[in-house]
Parts: structure tokens; sequence; C-alpha cells
């Protein structure tokens, strides 16, 4: 028979070996799976400007050949531009911009700084601002391309960490991004509407107000009113800088 | 091979090459034992998560299955599930990083499937029953058959849904424009889980017809 004591002993070491073990995975591998979470980051924010024949493989190379400029943008709207000769963007420091961290100074009231990316494509620029949010389950996340107007949508990306498959998580579907194309942000006076993701239909608005708005996912309201908040959220952040270059 | 301790059998005698191929047929994790199934049905719409899903469980498997067999005379009868939990949790989180860290893609397609490999039946079915009992060499390569057996089955499956449901395999398209041209349609059916499951029960049927043995008397 074994003794309590050696039972103990015995798991004891077991649990000890199997989280050195882990840990030292853990660590080994780090480098390696932050490399894919950015070429991951790369491939939205090129993704939502619509840049084409983008792969895992050449996603470095085409987000530094398409992103011309970064900026980073504080609380009053002030921009801090990034250009790099060497055409190394990945390095910049808009790249390196933690939105969690930011969107929680934010809530705080506190200074906070958010990264903006310029695209240059077939000669015209395209700002995108990622966005971040909470869905369902958990954080929800994506990116939103606007022309150089700064108000009609050139295309937008969502991803999210654990929605439910084939409800919430179909924000990530084409079917669902694609509604977002052509809407504004701002109406005819110049007021910030955002962009609405609207339960039962976009056609429920009034006429005036069906630029702002698109259909909500059936089944997944939860995580439709998340789009819908993180939209407006991360963009009144974003709205001193906005304004700003709306206003030269 | 082995310095230490002359092996009595050959590495592959008969007893241990039927280690190997029993689980490919006649005791088939899936067909015949009717493990595994949640996941068969789970990852099994495209060929490439199938197999990466095979390699990983057979990873795992055939690790745990040794370091149980290694273990097996030390551990206190009280608390084998644990260790074998534990064991195979190990592996399992060990597979999912570095499918995280080398091959991304397919890590976000499985998803949490990896990490429900830990809850896989086949593996603590075969730990307790084969692992706790013999020496590691059997148990290894009891562990690499019965993934294979598994694996066998999924590739099958996935072959099937992905040919029909996308026209695919390996993402390379399969059935030319032409013929959807001509008004073919993929099967959306064949992409969703209930036409996995009823191909598990047509390969089982035909599994059946062939092999006599797996017919009950009555």
């Amino acid at each position: 028979m074994y003794t309590n004591g050696y039972i103990f002993r015995y798991a004891a070491i077991l649990v000890i070996i199997a989280a050195a073990l882990l840990s030292l995975a853990a660590v080994l591998l780090k480098p390696f799976q932050e490399k894919n979470i950015a070429i991951e980051k790369m491939g939205g924010i090129l993704a939502s400007a619509d840049v084409e024949g983008v792969e895992t493989k050449n996603t470095i190379q085409f987000f530094n050949e398409y992103v011309v400029e970064e900026l980073v943008v504080d609380k009053e709207g002030n921009a801090e531009s990034y250009k790099d000769t060497d055409g190394k963007m990945e390095d910049g420091p808009a790249f390196k911009i933690d939105m969690k961290k930011e969107l929680y100074k934010k809530s705080k009231g506190e200074a906070f700084h958010l990264p903006v990316y310029i695209i240059n494509k077939n000669g015209e620029s395209i700002y995108i601002l990622p966005l971040r949010g909470v869905g369902l389950w958990g954080p929800i996340w994506g990116n939103i391309a606007l022309k150089n107007d700064l108000n009609t949508v050139v295309g937008v990306t969502f991803d999210h960490k654990g929605e439910t498959p084939g409800l919430g998580a179909e924000i990530t579907t084409t079917a669902f991004c694609e509604q977002f194309i052509g809407k504004t942000l701002f109406n005819d006076d110049g007021s910030f509407m955002s962009i609405m993701v609207v339960k039962g239909g976009a056609a429920k608005l009034p006429q005036n107000m069906q630029i702002h708005g698109v259909d909500a996912i059936s089944g997944g309201t939860i995580t439709s009113n998340g789009v819908n908040d993180m939209i407006k959220d991360v963009l009144t952040a974003y709205l001193p800088f906005i304004q700003k270059q709306r206003a030269q | 091979m082995s310095t230490e301790k002359k092996e009595r059998e050959p590495l592959f005698s008969t007893k241990n090459v039927k280690l190997l191929t029993a689980p490919l047929n006649l005791s088939n994790p899936i067909t015949v034992q009717v493990l595994g199934i949640c996941s068969a049905l789970a990852v099994t719409a495209k060929l490439m998560p199938a197999i990466v899903m095979s390699i990983s469980v057979m990873v795992v498997l055939a690790a745990s299955n040794v370091v149980i067999a290694l273990l097996r005379k030390g551990i206190p009868p009280r608390i084998r599930i644990i260790v074998q939990l534990v064991v195979i949790a190990t592996m399992v989180i060990l597979v999912d990083q570095v499918l995280k860290a080398f091959v991304y893609d397919v890590s976000k397609q499985l998803s949490v499937f990896v990490g429900l490999i830990i809850t896989n039946c086949i593996i603590m079915g075969r730990l307790e029953a084969f692992a706790m009992s013999n020496k590691p060499w059997p148990a290894f390569l009891d562990g690499i058959g019965n993934a294979l057996g598994y694996g066998l089955i999924l590739v099958i499956i996935a072959f099937f849904r992905e040919l029909l449901g996308s026209g695919t395999l390996f993402d390379i398209r399969i059935i030319p424009q032409g013929f959807y041209d001509f008004g073919y349609v993929n099967n959306g059916l064949m992409i969703l889980p209930p036409m996995a499951l009823i191909t598990v029960g047509v390969i089982i049927w035909i599994q059946r017809y062939y092999t006599r043995e797996l017919i009950e008397e009555n």
C-alpha cells in the first residue's frame, strides 16, 4: 500500500515537473507566437483597406509597402507622425500601442494615445483606426478604414476571442462586414452619428439615418450591440483627431 | 537497441505489430469503440485541420502512453486518474503552444478543439486500459496505433466533406469550374456536423459489411 505521505509527495513532484516544463515551453515559444499575432494584426489592417493578395507569408512585406505613415493620436486630437524611409513600418510607435491599455486609461479619464495607420492605395490615402470592445464571451476587436474625408467607410474587419460560432462569431464574415462599406460617420450637419448596428435591420431607421446603420446579426444580439458600442466608444476617443483633420 | 535490459521479444514481434494494426480496423477507436466522436465531427470540414488534429492526438497519445508506462509502478492507485490527467493536460498544452507558434492559421481553425484533446476519451481510455499495465515500447505502439485508427477515420470523413461540401481538397479546387457553370452546386449540408455523423455511420456500415468478426451473433 502507498502511504498518504507518499501520495502527497508524488503529486507535488509531478505537478512541479509539469509546471516547469510548461513554463519553459511558454517562454521559449513566446517570440514565435508574438510574431504570428503581429502578422495577424497587420493582416487585419490591410484587409480593412481591401488590399488584395495578402497571405500569411507576405503580410509583413505588404504592410511595409502599403502603410505610408503611422500616427499616434492623443486625447486632444494632436497627431504625431511616423514615417520610415527604409520601409520598416512594423517597428513604428503606433504599431506597438496596446489598445486595451490605452482604452482603459481613457475610461479612467487619463491621457491616452491611439494609433492611426495611413495606407496609400492607388494614390488615395486611407485612414485605418483600430477598434476594441467587448462581445458576449470576451473581447472583440477590429479595424475601420475611412476615406481621406474621414467620414466614408472603405471597409471594416472584426475578430473575436470566443464569440458563439454561427451566431456572434458571424461578425467576422464578409456578409456582415461589407454592409459597412460606403456608410458615413457624420450627418449633413457634421455631427457625429457613429455607425449603428441595428437589431431588426437598418431599414427600421428613418430614411436620413440609414446611411449610418447596418443590420445586426440574428441570434447574436449581445455581440452586435458590442460591435455597435465598440465603434461608438472608440471613434469617440478619436473624435478630436477626426474633427481636426476634417476642419483642415 | 537496448543496452541495460535484453528485450525478450523483438521490437516488431507479431504481438507488437498487432498493437499498431488492430486499431485501424478491428478495434478502431471511432467506428468500433465509438470514442472521440465529438472531435471527429468538429474538425473534419476540411482535410488540413483533420490531419493536424490527428497528428496532435498522435503526439499526445503516444507521449502520454510512454510517460504513464514509465511511471506505472510508482503511481499510487488512489490518484492514478489525476496523474493521468496531469500528464495528458501537460502534453496537450505543449502541443497547443507549438501549434500557435508554428502553424498559427491551423491553430486558429482548430481553436478550442486542441484544448479539448484533454477530454478525448480515446486518450484516457488507452492510458487506463493499456499503459498502466504495459511496458513503454508496447504502450508507445499502442498510442501510435490508436491515433492512426482515429486519424484514418478523420481523414476519410474530411476527404468526403471537403470534396462534396467545398469542391476542394487541401483548399485546392478539385471540381472543375465547368461543372459549376452547368449548375453543379456544393452540398452545403456536408459542411455541417450532422453530415459528419452520417458519414461516420456510412463508414461503420461499410466496415461491418467487410469485417464479419464485428457483427454480433443475434
